[in-house]
Order: C-alpha cells, then sequence, then structure tokens
C-alpha cells in the first residue's frame, strides 16, 4: 500500500482486493449498536475541501470518527484562502498543526498530486476536477460486489457526462482492473475528445446496451461544469440518455442501478426509478463511510510509523 | 504458530521450523475434552454461555470446542470470532491487518463469554480482545481458555482454561493445530 490515495491505479488490481476485503470488516464495525472502533486514537484528520461536497465530507468525516481519529474540517468560504492565501501556504500551515491524514478535494485536476509533494501526511485524493476520485470507485466495486460476487466477466454501462466526470475516470480503472467489460454510453459531445488507451467500449444507444449489462452507473448532468453548450437541452438529454421507467424495465433481473450522487431527478434518472428495489444509490452510500475507513485504515495503522 | 503472529513479528512473513513436537493430535483432542468439561463445572452447566475464538489461531479450537461442549451438555452454545486487529496497542508499531470479519453470534450483554485463543504469551492480544468484547455488551463474565500458556506475561492476565503449560524463550515460537503443537523457531522466508 501506498502512502497517498491519489488514483485507483496506485492500488493496483491486489491493492483494491485489500481494501474491498478490509472494508468488510468496517461494514460490521458500522452496524454494531456503537460504530466505533479505537484504531486511530490520537491520529488526525483534516478535510481540505475547495469545492462543495455534502456527502463526501461527511463520508470521510464520519470514517474518521469511526475509527477514533481527531477531524479537523477546512471550510474554504471561512478561510484564509478568501484573504488570498496560497494552496501551498495553506498546506503548510495545516501540516504544521501536526495531522496525518489531509482528505483533499479541488476543482483543478492533479491538486493532491501537488499537495502530496509539500507534506509529509498521507493524502487521500476526495475528487481533482475531470481527474479522479478513487473513494467513489472502491465504494462502486463494494456495492457492485454485495450485489453481483465478483466483478469478472461482468458488463458495466457508464451512462452520461464522461467528459467531466471523475467518477467516471476511476471507474472505468477500477472496474477494468476486477476483469470487468465497461461500455460508455453517450452523447459525443460529452465524451472525453480521445479515448486511446481507454479499456472500454463505447455506444450512443441506451436501449440497446441496457438489455445486456449487470450494472449501469448513471452519471450527474454536471451543470456547473458545462462552459459550452453540449446538449441542445436537458430534455433532449433525458430523451436520449436519462433512465426513464420505460428504460429502466429493459434491464436484466439481477441488474443494478448505481449513481455516486447528488442525482438530478426526471434528468439523467426519472424520480421513481431511483427509488426502484434494483437501484443501489443507498447502500452506496452506507458503504462509502466503510470503504473510506479501509482506506484511512491501510494509509494510516496497517503499517510501521516512521 | 498463529497466523498473525507469523506475519507482525520480526522477521516479519517468517518461516516457522519446528523443533519440537509438544502434543500431538490426541492430546490436542483430550485437552479440549477436559477444558470442556472444566467449563462445563465451572459454570455449573452452560446456560449464558457463549464462546468466542480469536483470529485467527483460536478460531479452530473454539468450534472444537463448542462441539464438545454440545456433546456433553446436549444444548447449543453460541459460538463467535474475533478479530482484535482494530484495538491492538501496538498499531503503528508492526503491521497489523484485520484477518477476517468479526461475527458475534448473540447479545453479549448478560453472558458469560469463554475467550478461545490458541497460545497465551503477552497477553496483549487477550487485553485488545477484553475491549472489543465489552464494545458489543457488559458480559457477566469473561473467560479465557488457551491451548498453549507460554508465559513472558506483560499484562496483568491469567487463563482460566489452560491445554498445556510451555515454559519457552521469548524467541521463540509456539505453532498450535488441532493436529498438534510443536516448539520451534521463525526464520527469515519468502512468503
Amino acid at each position: 500500500m501506498t502512502h497517498h490515495l491519489l488514483a485507483v491505479d496506485d492500488l493496483g488490481t491486489d491493492g483494491i482486493e485489500e481494501v474491498l476485503r478490509l472494508t468488510e470488516s468496517f461494514v460490521e464495525v458500522s452496524e454494531r449498536a456503537i460504530p466505533k472502533v479505537p484504531t486511530l486514537r490520537g491520529r488526525t484528520v483534516v478535510s481540505l475541501f475547495y469545492e462543495e461536497s455534502t456527502r463526501t465530507r461527511l463520508s470521510f468525516e464520519a470514517a474518521a470518527k469511526r475509527l477514533s481519529a481527531d477531524t479537523m474540517n477546512f471550510n474554504v468560504a471561512s478561510s484564509a484562502v478568501a484573504k488570498g492565501e496560497s494552496l501551498r501556504d495553506t498546506v503548510e500551515t495545516i501540516e504544521a498543526m501536526g495531522v496525518d491524514a489531509v482528505i483533499v478535494r479541488h476543482a483543478s485536476a492533479g491538486v493532491p498530486v501537488q499537495v502530496a509533494r509539500w507534506v509529509e501526511a498521507s493524502v487521500v485524493n476526495a475528487g481533482d476536477g475531470w481527474h479522479e476520485h478513487p473513494t467513489q470507485a472502491l465504494l462502486d466495486c463494494y456495492t457492485l460486489r454485495e450485489r453481483l460476487g465478483s466483478l469478472a466477466g461482468r458488463r458495466i454501462a457508464i451512462v452520461g457526462d464522461v467528459k467531466h466526470s471523475r467518477v467516471a475516470r476511476s471507474d472505468v480503472a477500477a472496474f477494468s482492473s476486477l476483469g470487468a467489460d465497461v461500455v460508455l454510453v453517450a452523447p459525443p459531445t460529452l465524451l472525453p475528445p480521445s479515448l486511446v488507451g481507454w479499456p472500454v467500449e463505447v455506444s450512443h444507444d441506451l436501449d440497446q446496451v441496457l438489455a445486456k449489462v449487470d450494472a449501469v452507473v448513471l452519471l450527474r448532468m454536471q451543470q456547473e461544469r458545462q462552459t459550452e453548450a453540449l446538449v441542445p437541452s436537458l430534455r433532449e438529454y433525458t430523451a436520449g440518455y436519462g433512465l426513464t421507467r420505460r428504460r429502466a424495465e429493459l434491464l436484466g433481473e439481477e441488474a443494478v442501478i448505481m449513481h455516486p450522487g447528488p442525482m438530478n431527478r426526471g434528468v439523467e434518472i426519472a424520480a421513481d426509478v431511483a427509488d426502484l428495489a434494483c437501484s443501489v444509490v443507498t447502500r452506496q452510500v452506507a458503504n462509502g463511510v466503510a470503504v473510506r475507513m479501509a482506506v484511512l485504515f491501510l494509509l494510516l495503522a496497517s503499517g510501521t510509523r516512521p | 504458530m498463529a497466523e498473525r503472529e507469523r506475519r507482525t513479528t520480526p522477521p516479519y512473513g517468517g518461516a516457522f521450523v519446528a523443533r519440537s513436537r509438544v502434543m500431538d493430535a490426541d492430546d490436542v483432542r483430550r485437552a479440549i475434552t477436559r477444558i470442556a468439561h472444566e467449563v462445563v463445572e465451572r459454570n455449573a452447566g452452560l446456560e449464558g454461555v457463549v464462546v468466542i475464538g480469536l483470529q485467527t489461531g483460536g478460531v479452530p479450537l473454539a468450534e472444537a470446542l463448542v462441539e464438545e461442549l454440545t456433546r456433553i451438555e446436549g444444548v447449543p452454545v453460541p459460538l463467535g470470532t474475533l478479530d482484535v486487529a482494530m484495538y491492538r496497542d501496538d498499531i503503528g508499531l508492526r503491521p497489523v491487518m484485520p484477518e477476517a470479519v468479526t461475527a458475534i453470534p448473540s447479545e453479549v450483554s448478560g453472558h458469560t463469554v469463554v475467550l478461545v485463543d490458541d497460545v497465551l504469551f503477552t497477553g496483549r492480544t487477550i487485553r485488545a480482545a477484553l475491549n472489543a468484547v465489552c464494545d458489543y455488551g457488559r458480559p457477566r463474565a469473561v473467560q479465557l481458555a488457551v491451548m498453549v500458556d507460554r508465559g513472558h506475561r506483560e499484562l496483568p492476565l491469567r487463563p482460566d482454561f489452560v491445554g498445556k503449560n510451555l515454559p519457552t524463550r521469548r524467541d521463540e515460537a509456539v505453532d498450535v493445530h488441532l493436529d498438534g503443537v510443536h516448539l520451534g523457531d521463525l526464520r527469515p522466508g519468502p512468503s
């Protein structure tokens, strides 16, 4: 296990397997009457979120607290960043307070990598621009395994705004690393300009794909990241690529529906489809805490401290 | 020896090399039978008794003990397994990794918990296990059964039921299986 978790590829297939195996232990902890273990007593975890987030920030915070770590929250709006402090100065200030792990989210790709060069603490990427969101991919893998067993030979569709999606990039890396076949379904304008080296198939026909997949991952239409008009209208997008009630019925009986959240109900997923029995959206959130406990455990507790 | 010890004691991941056999399969079986009778005697039956094996070495012994208890008294005995990795006091000092998911079968509060492990050495695993068990509830009592007590305690703990007292040097290793107990050494190995 590396000192940081910056991208899914840092883990490799063995590392992913190890996180998923450990997650089972932390799911058990999370299901106890008192979901807390003393493992990270005396360690400090700080979240450095330069971009808004509900579930990821709370999920990391819950994970750290269930491991008995102390947590600090950094809120950009009420911080010295508003006075013009640079990223490097902010990070070095936080490190000087003595932290063991920094959870970083930033709108620019590569920020966690840069932060990892500056600090001794472990850095966890909680989403950087369009690049990666590795813990989301890990919790997606865990949730899929819970429902499907092994991912080897399974077929998984990732539908929607792939171009702007760090979740899609991390999911593709993790799913294919575990032996699943990934098919991206999106209008050409919402795909990255080049898919060279991506272990994926591409389709523009959702109806045709749905009948043959074991899982479908819906991506959020990221209106805040779309500065150019990439789809004529949200209604037209929904008509072509939204998971409507009619389309959900094309799915096989065992197939599961996933969404990393936050959902735009009525856009990429119909309001009632999100609540179907085959939708594992809330399970993803619950597993997210256990996966992040496993990641924090691996980074901070599994080895010997220098 | 317990897989846990093998991987977490220098040389990490070393191979166990046996020097002498101290118990054979029959000895282990007889020790479990005796311990089972002692558990029944101590608790005047098995009312409210829960057996919990410590991962990984204590689990097969706990299974064998529960089988014996059931045979002797004719009542089912709840069996659980516990991984103490998250409660260890040497996290950061040596590699620590949970080996298996903890499964505590029934309500612990008000019950008598019999912890089962293969080797009692420093007592630190048992300290961690006591904290872990108490996170699930408030047992009426906790008792400790081990196949081998090898001495070198670092905490004020003692076992209630012992298969064999085995004097050892600190740097030796003890390997416990249902088919026998061996005394030997850890040598640097590949795995």
